[in-house]
């Protein structure tokens, strides 16, 4: 890892594992206080980029799109949800030993699915393994028969719009379109507690530093060079005797696991996981996050994870109407002008100004490089240079041409 | 037990008392003695009453019947004998209220007396019942004589529903003066039903057997019953259960039909919708996820061009549709072209970039019609010339808005091939599509036929939403709910061949219809992403891949 990134992140950690639920500590007339519902809003935004994270491996790195990883968090979520719901037990409405959405839905007996979830090891097993099986399997038949580019995010797409629609049902019981909710205690600690809430955002962000470490690290072994190559021309990669599909199903399954992780941490914190954080909308949403912060940098995702929510839910509130027609333009500014992110925006500002302050500005210093990134980008753009027609291996190079290979920083 | 009031049963001892008639022909002492029936208080005999006095099929004593039911037939006890009397319009002269009243054959009228004088004779719940079917058979008669088939069909229907005995030869007369195939059948299968219901062993027996013959799918409850009927011969239920076998037989066949017919419109909208797409992606490697907002937008176009006729030309209402349909078109197309030349060009050949910008351009129209037109489904009313169906077969009717739709598709598809393949423009499009660069050297204009194509596509989209206005609802969301769908149609077929798009239309199409009866809409949704996974295991590229140099490797 590069030193500055190093030092960066140690400071990152240290300030939202440590210093943020100390200030949570402080009494409220303090000027350096963090409110209970700051610290929670921060909590769920950790697990957004847990999730950002993931996808930003797969799509930033391996070239991947995947449009349906709402699903793998719903998945991580409902395990997570599915044990706080037995937890409650008969102090429930309706005082009986069954979730409450069974009573209404004339369910007498636990159905047999929910029976593990008892177990809290259980639970923690079933919040990698399900999201983690479900990848492997979808992302084994998807990449095995080369579905790629457009046709694989289209798929993942029906993915999310399916289990959207499963997840909805009342038959699957799993409390249909309200989702799992009104959870009262995780683990024997009371939710309605702020300890309780203190620490699930201290796990949160301890996880997200975790994975943070995990993903650098993928992107900095061999396997982690492969991906680059395949996302730059995965056929190259092909005829050079590696498997681009073992590699790609590897990365999905890592990143399935993350957002399956994410949604577990969310479901305590939040209180409650209904369908629709599964279907087409939020899993694209989920895209945009990374595409707004900066693909191909894993802290871009995290930026980008925090300031997308945080704008959504000061938005959202102040001005529901405009909510969607800022996402779409955000989707739109993102690719159109900003196709490395706010990141490499930012980078590409700094360059700028240092050119200008020191005017020396010779080509190949470090912080010229995002410029002459883009430029290239700008040369492999088809309509510009083109050799071939239809969504040809041309494409993916171009499409991902504007991206720094962030191994070149090393 | 049916209770009467009390007042009435004060007329109990006139029980063999007979009414006198002043005028008219007198009736027969048979109605007369029905007549005396129905002011007593006892439920059998006013209901037997009212079934002689129905059988005379006499129009005077029907509209007797119709003013017993509505509660103006009154009883008026004079010098020792009752006689029933119509009543008419009511007034208040001095402190009593007085009537109007009438002879109740002739209507011949009889002065006005004071209400007093009068006792009602009342129609309950069950004796209004009896008299129904009666006042049914004078009205159908009038409906038999409609020119328009649909009515006669209709009466004919609601008579063997009802398969009351009286209605047996109003039938049997319309039988034989009818013309109209499907009038014919329904009519057979009115007179059929009401022997079955009413009729002696034999006649039992032959009516199963035709109804049989007549693939009568209402009759099944009926003959169900009659195989079940331990009273009933042998004869008569080995006809019943043949006929059972038959109608169940023929069931099955029209239901097949008629999925089949489901699917194909299902496959119509499908291929109207990823017509466009598929040439877009094609010919500039760009998925469009705004295609179905496109389509949203054809259909508020109709919409508004619907309210427009309602407002200024009310008198030709039905024609606004045949409007709707190039305005949707151009709708469409012009906001296709602004995305193309606004924001599209500038990504070409990037699909996954394409698809996330035009998703937010697709989140932006949808909020943008939520804004204008307000968030609930709009109404629009179907043209009368594209409501009801064509009957095709026993038991079946295509509705004419969905044989519009593949109608439709099928002109937009061969309008396509037209445009793809004999046309100048087209072998440019070609061209671009095969091979951009070199097609640019040699002097095409790529941006140009980029545009016209995209802008093509999108018209396509509005005309798919104009169609989808006559069989679903319109609301912001509705592209939402086909996108998912052409996208799959898009990736199964493969890129760049219509047949494969139409093949896959029409195979996704087929599938879900095939599959929603025995699944369900969501549990079919997933049936078919299965089935679409599968599938790409064994052709990756789809149906009709690009093959040789141009493929991807």
């Amino acid at each position: 890892m590069p030193k500055r990134e190093a030092v960066a992140l140690g400071i990152a950690a240290v300030a939202l594992t440590v210093v943020l639920p100390v200030c949570n500590l402080l009494p409220a007339s303090s000027p350096l206080a963090v409110s209970n519902f700051t610290l929670n809003l921060f909590g769920k935004f950790l697990t957004y980029a847990i999730l950002a994270l993931g996808l930003d491996l797969l799509w930033g790195y391996a070239g991947v799109l995947s449009l349906g990883h709402g699903v793998f968090f719903g998945l991580g979520a409902y395990a997570m949800g599915m044990h706080l719901m037995l937890e409650i037990g008969s102090k429930s409405v309706y005082q009986s030993a069954l979730p409450d959405f069974m009573v209404w839905n004339q369910v007498t007996a636990l159905p047999l699915f929910w029976k593990p979830f008892h177990s809290g090891a259980f639970t923690l097993l079933a919040i990698v393994l399900v999201p983690g099986l479900f990848g492997l399997a979808f992302g084994y038949l998807a990449f095995r028969s080369r579905i790629r580019g457009v046709y694989f995010s289209i798929i993942t797409q029906a993915l999310a719009l399916s289990a959207w629609l499963v997840f909805n049902r009342n038959e699957m019981n799993l409390g249909g379109t309200n989702g799992l909710a009104d959870f009262k205690t995780a683990f024997g600690f009371p939710l309605n507690h702020v300890g309780t809430q203190r620490a699930l955002y201290v796990v949160t962000a301890v996880t997200l530093v975790a994975a943070y470490l995990l993903c650098r690290w993928i992107t900095l072994t061999r396997a982690g060079k492969v991906l680059v190559a395949i996302r730059d021309s995965e056929t190259r990669v092909l005829f050079s005797g590696y498997s681009p599909a073992a590699y790609k199903l590897f990365v999905f399954v890592v990143s399935a696991v993350l957002a399956g992780v994410a949604g577990a941490l969310y479901a305590p914190q939040v209180g409650i996981i209904t369908p629709a954080k599964i279907g087409v909308l939020p899993s694209i949403e989920m895209v945009v996050w990374v595409a707004a912060g900066g693909r191909g940098t894993l802290y871009g995702a995290v930026l980008g994870a925090f300031g997308v929510n945080w704008i959504q839910s000061w938005l959202t509130t102040s001005y529901p109407d405009f909510w969607l027609l800022f996402l779409g333009g955000l989707f739109m500014g993102a690719v159109l002008f900003f196709p490395d992110g706010v990141v490499g925006a930012l980078g590409r500002l700094t360059a700028r100004a240092r050119r200008l302050l020191t005017r020396t500005g010779e080509p190949g210093s470090p912080g010229d490089r995002p410029r002459v990134a883009l430029d290239s980008s700008r040369a492999r753009r088809p309509g510009v240079l083109d050799r071939a027609s239809g969504a040809g291996p041309q494409l993916s190079q171009a499409t991902l041409g504007v991206m720094r290979p962030p191994s070149s920083e090393q | 037990m049916i209770r009467l009031t009390v007042l009435l049963s004060l007329t109990v001892w006139l029980a063999a008392g007979a009414a006198s008639h002043a005028a008219g022909a007198p009736p027969s002492s048979e109605v007369a003695r029905a007549l005396a029936d129905l002011t007593i208080d006892d439920a059998d005999k006013r209901e037997a009453a009212v079934t002689v006095i129905g059988q005379t099929r006499d129009p005077k004593w029907i509209q007797f019947l119709s003013g017993l039911r509505d509660g103006s037939v009154y009883a008026r006890t004079r010098a020792g004998v009752t006689e029933l009397v119509v009543g008419g319009s009511k007034a208040t002269r001095g402190d009593q209220d007085v009537i109007d009243i009438a002879g109740a054959y002739d209507r011949e009228p009889l002065g006005t007396v004071p209400l007093a004088d009068l006792k009602e004779v009342p129609a309950d719940r069950r004796l209004r019942l009896v008299i129904k079917p009666f006042l049914d058979a004078d009205e159908t008669k009038g409906q038999f004589a409609d020119p328009d088939p649909g009515v006669r069909r209709g009466a004919a229907v609601k008579l063997g529903n009802q398969a009351a005995a009286g209605a047996a030869p109003v039938v049997e007369e319309a039988l034989k003066k009818e013309g109209d195939r499907w009038v014919r059948h329904a009519l057979a299968e009115a007179l059929a039903l009401i022997r079955l219901a009413n009729g002696d062993g034999a006649q039992r027996a032959a009516a199963a057997q035709a109804l049989g013959e007549l693939h009568s799918e209402s009759a099944l409850p009926a003959l169900q019953r009659l195989a079940a009927d331990t009273a009933a011969s042998a004869t008569e239920r080995e006809a019943a259960v043949h006929a059972i076998r038959g109608i169940q037989r023929w069931g099955l066949l029209t239901r097949t039909v008629e999925t089949l017919f489901q699917g194909a419109s299902l496959a119509s909208i499908l291929l109207l919708m990823a017509l466009g797409l598929a040439v877009v992606f094609g010919l500039m490697g760009v998925i469009n996820m705004a295609h179905g907002e496109l389509m949203a937008l054809g259909a508020y176009a109709t919409y508004v061009v619907q309210n427009w006729f309602r407002a200024a030309w009310p008198a030709h209402f039905d024609s606004y549709f045949l409007v709707a349909l190039p305005v949707s078109f151009v709708v469409a197309a012009a906001v296709g072209l602004v995305l193309e030349r606004g924001v599209i060009r500038f990504l070409y050949g990037r699909p996954l970039e394409t698809l996330l910008l035009t998703w937010g351009a697709s989140l932006i129209i949808q909020q943008g019609l939520r804004l204008w037109f307000g968030a609930a489904n709009v109404d629009v009313s179907s043209p009368s010339w594209l409501s009801g169906g064509v009957p095709v077969m026993v038991g079946l009717t295509l509705p004419y808005n969905r044989v519009f739709i593949i109608g439709l598709a099928t002109v937009s598809v061969a309008a396509m091939y037209w445009l793809l393949f004999r046309t100048s423009a087209g072998l440019r499009i070609r061209a671009v599509t095969q091979n951009r660069a070199m097609s640019s050297c040699l002097g095409v204009r790529a941006g140009v036929v980029d545009a016209t194509t995209f802008a093509f596509g999108a018209g396509l989209a509005g005309l798919a939403g104009c169609a989808l206005t006559q069989i679903g609802n319109v609301g912001p969301s509705l592209g939402q709910n086909y996108i998912v769908d052409s996208f799959m149609v898009v990736v199964t077929g493969g890129v760049g061949k219509l047949a494969g798009t139409i093949l896959a239309s029409a195979g996704l199409g087929g599938l879900t219809k095939g599959v929603e009866p025995a699944l369900g809409a969501v549990f079919g949704k997933v049936a078919i992403l299965v089935a679409v996974i599968l599938f790409l295991q064994r052709r990756p590229a789809g149906l009709f891949a690009t093959r040789g140099r141009n493929a991807e490797a």
